[in-house]
């Protein structure tokens, strides 16, 4: 690596398909920047976490090539190891050992000198304020606390890339987002580049710079959260009238109304700057003497981004059943405590 | 200007971190020991001290036994006679046969055993298969490796897929070579005599031979373990051929004394070659052809079997 790559992750059709019939992944392209954080954003089963297992060199690719910091994951996968971080969405620090020894495992895989290793150990409990608990066994820790230690597991190697797979799965509300605030300063101490995968929309938009929307193996859009809300055409704002007749045409004729759609005397009416066009279309309503009882107005989430681009919300699809069990498991581990 | 991290894992250093895990759980879980130890502790005792196979043939047992008087034919005895018939009574029959009865017994057990003390013989047994089990068992931890998602980690940091697979081999190795170091003791102090050919230099013998069986089969089972997603498939597996695998070897009774299928079976059984290594360094008389002949088996078992075993892993691995 002599000068740096725009572009630090770069898939090019990748794909995977288990047992020569099921396509897991299906010829993907997306590229990430340096200092993004990146998003896989799809439901259970949809490829996420096999596209990760194949950048972080666990898998290996049926077709396609994808690269990590220009090293091509087929073929040089052990310099790509040597520079990525991962944290995977299972808990897969030893109950049985404490959380220092497991640190100090991981910086084993590494080759890391045990001296090395303990003063960067010991900055990284620092930074996931586990400090005071790392000498006690794994078992003993909170769902949350579990997920510190993995993340400072990932950090060990201090990686380019840092690759987390369901970060915050199983964890309740406010465990959640205290886990994105050390995510966030993780990337803000150590300038790293993030690739994540969730299922959860408020992860992606909290977190992501860019998300990519992944359903049943093929990535239907990328974009900034703001983007891809923004693609949706605007607000959606919601509007009843006393009167019982079709006013979808007089509403249409306001201007910056996209899309209006009567469900059963309540208008849904989708229109650039929601917050502008509401007025107009009161008074377009007034004017020909119709009374208008309620209104109310929503900006798009992902959540209807999501609707939008796969036609379906976010569902529980069938997956494999060692998968299935995996996440069941991760799930009654963090909630254990 | 980003830069390749500084270290790289040496291949002895990445199986020294993963063994050094194992046996870190290990030391922390003394209960698995205890249980792993106390089972061939009981049949030790119970099968080993209460199955008194020489015993059985002592000339206690046979002074017992009423002997009739017997009558024969004068000429029998002394051709002269050629009417009448000699009556000698039984209780000089059983006092002159006594002796002889004394010393059928160890002579009995020594032609079949190679010991005179049946209890020598099968606590040495006890060592294989405490080692059998300990192996077998040992490849089912990478079936949670993987539930958990540890295994996964450690394929995706610099650690070779060798030292993954291999680390497993050694642990169990490891483990076996402890397990069968306390067998012993125990056999030690419950009354086991070792033969006037051992010696120190033996025990080291010992463990060779445990750790060539070990190798080659933790190398199958951590195969299986792999490809089986369920820890119970593979315990069914491994209670399935466990008992079989050691009542068709030499572990309690003789090859010779079985019938010739079963015989086909023992000789084949690297379990056989493994308790024979380990009776001729302890207990028998050292016959240095036979030792030879069980470690250059011993040795193939663990080169072929293991290769078989890492192949098969291997591909799993890097699939």
């Amino acid at each position: 690596m002599s000068e740096l790559t725009e572009e630090i992750i770069k898939a090019e059709g990748l794909t995977k398909v288990f047992n020569k019939s099921l396509t897991a992944v299906d010829h993907v392209n997306f590229g990430v920047k340096n200092g993004e954080v990146f998003g896989f954003l799809g439901p259970n089963g949809a490829g996420k976490t096999t596209t990760i297992n194949m950048l972080i060199t666990v898998l290996k690719p049926t077709e396609g090539k994808a690269s990590v910091l220009g090293f091509d994951i087929a073929k040089q996968d052990n310099n790509v190891r040597n520079v990525i971080g991962v944290v995977p969405q299972e808990y897969t620090a030893d109950e049985d050992l404490t959380g220092l020894e497991n640190i100090l495992l991981c910086a084993d895989l590494y080759g890391i000198p045990r001296d090395v290793a303990k003063k960067r150990a010991m900055e990284l409990l620092k930074l996931v304020e586990l400090t005071d608990f790392k000498d006690k066994k794994v078992e003993t820790y909170s769902g949350g606390m579990r997920r510190r230690l993995e993340l400072a597991c990932g950090l060990i190697n201090r990686p380019k890339v840092l690759f987390l797979d369901e970060p915050t799965l199983g964890l309740d509300v406010q465990t959640r987002a205290a886990t994105w605030d050390y995510i966030r300063k993780l990337k803000k101490e150590y300038g790293m580049t993030l690739f994540m995968t969730t299922h959860y929309l408020e992860e992606a938009d909290a977190l992501c710079d860019r998300v990519a929307i992944i359903d049943h193996g093929r990535i239907v859009v990328i974009g900034t959260p703001e983007e891809l809300k923004h693609s949706l055409g605007g607000d959606i704002v919601t509007i009843s009238i006393k009167e019982n007749a079709d006013v979808s045409d007089l509403i249409r004729t306001v201007e910056h109304v996209k899309e209006v759609k009567n469900d059963d005397g309540s208008y849904r009416v989708k229109a650039e700057y929601g917050e502008v066009t509401a007025p107009f279309i009161i008074e377009a309503l007034r004017s020909k003497g119709y009374t208008v009882t309620r209104l109310s107005m929503t900006e798009p989430t992902l959540n209807e981004v999501y609707l939008e681009y796969t036609g379906k919300s976010m569902r529980d699809t069938e997956e494999s059943r060692e998968a299935f069990r995996a996440q069941r498991m991760t799930m009654r581990r963090a909630r254990a405590r | 200007m980003s830069k390749l991290n500084e270290y790289h894992p040496s291949r002895l250093h990445g199986i020294w971190a993963l063994t050094k895990r194992e046996l870190k759980k290990w030391l922390k879980e003394p209960i698995i020991l205890f249980m792993a130890i106390i089972q061939p502790v009981l049949w030790m005792g119970l099968f080993g001290k209460a199955m008194n196979l020489g015993g059985m043939f002592s000339g206690s047992n046979f002074g017992n036994i009423n002997i009739p008087n017997i009558s024969l034919p004068g000429y029998a005895v002394i051709p002269q006679y050629t009417s009448g018939n000699v009556t000698i009574p039984g209780n000089v029959l059983s006092q002159m046969f006594q002796p002889m009865f004394a010393n059928l017994g160890p002579s009995v057990m020594q032609n079949i055993f190679g010991v005179t003390d049946y209890f020598g013989y099968m606590s040495v047994g006890m060592i294989s298969f405490i080692v059998m089990f300990t192996t077998m068992f040992s490849g089912m931890s990478i079936v949670w490796d993987r539930r958990l998602g540890f295994l996964n980690k450690v394929l995706s940091t610099p650690v070779s897929r060798g030292a993954i697979i291999f680390s497993k081999v050694l642990n169990a190795a490891l483990r076996a070579m402890f397990q069968a170091t306390i067998i012993l003791i125990l056999a030690v102090i419950f009354g086991l005599q070792v033969s006037s050919t051992f010696s120190v230099l033996n025990i080291l013998g010992v463990y060779a031979a445990i750790f060539l069986l070990c190798v080659g089969l933790s190398s199958v089972f951590l195969a299986l373990a792999l490809r089986s997603t369920k820890q119970e498939t593979q315990m069914a597996i491994v209670n399935l051929i466990n008992l079989p695998l050691m009542f068709a070897s030499n572990t309690f009774f003789p090859i010779s004394m079985m019938p010739e299928w079963i015989q086909a079976i023992a000789h084949v059984n690297p379990i056989s070659y493994l308790t024979d290594a380990l009776r001729q360094l302890t207990v028998l008389p050292l016959d240095t052809s036979m030792l030879m002949l069980d470690f250059t088996y011993l040795s193939i078992f663990a080169v072929v079997v293991s290769l078989i075993g890492i192949a098969l892993s291997w591909r799993y691995l890097t699939k």
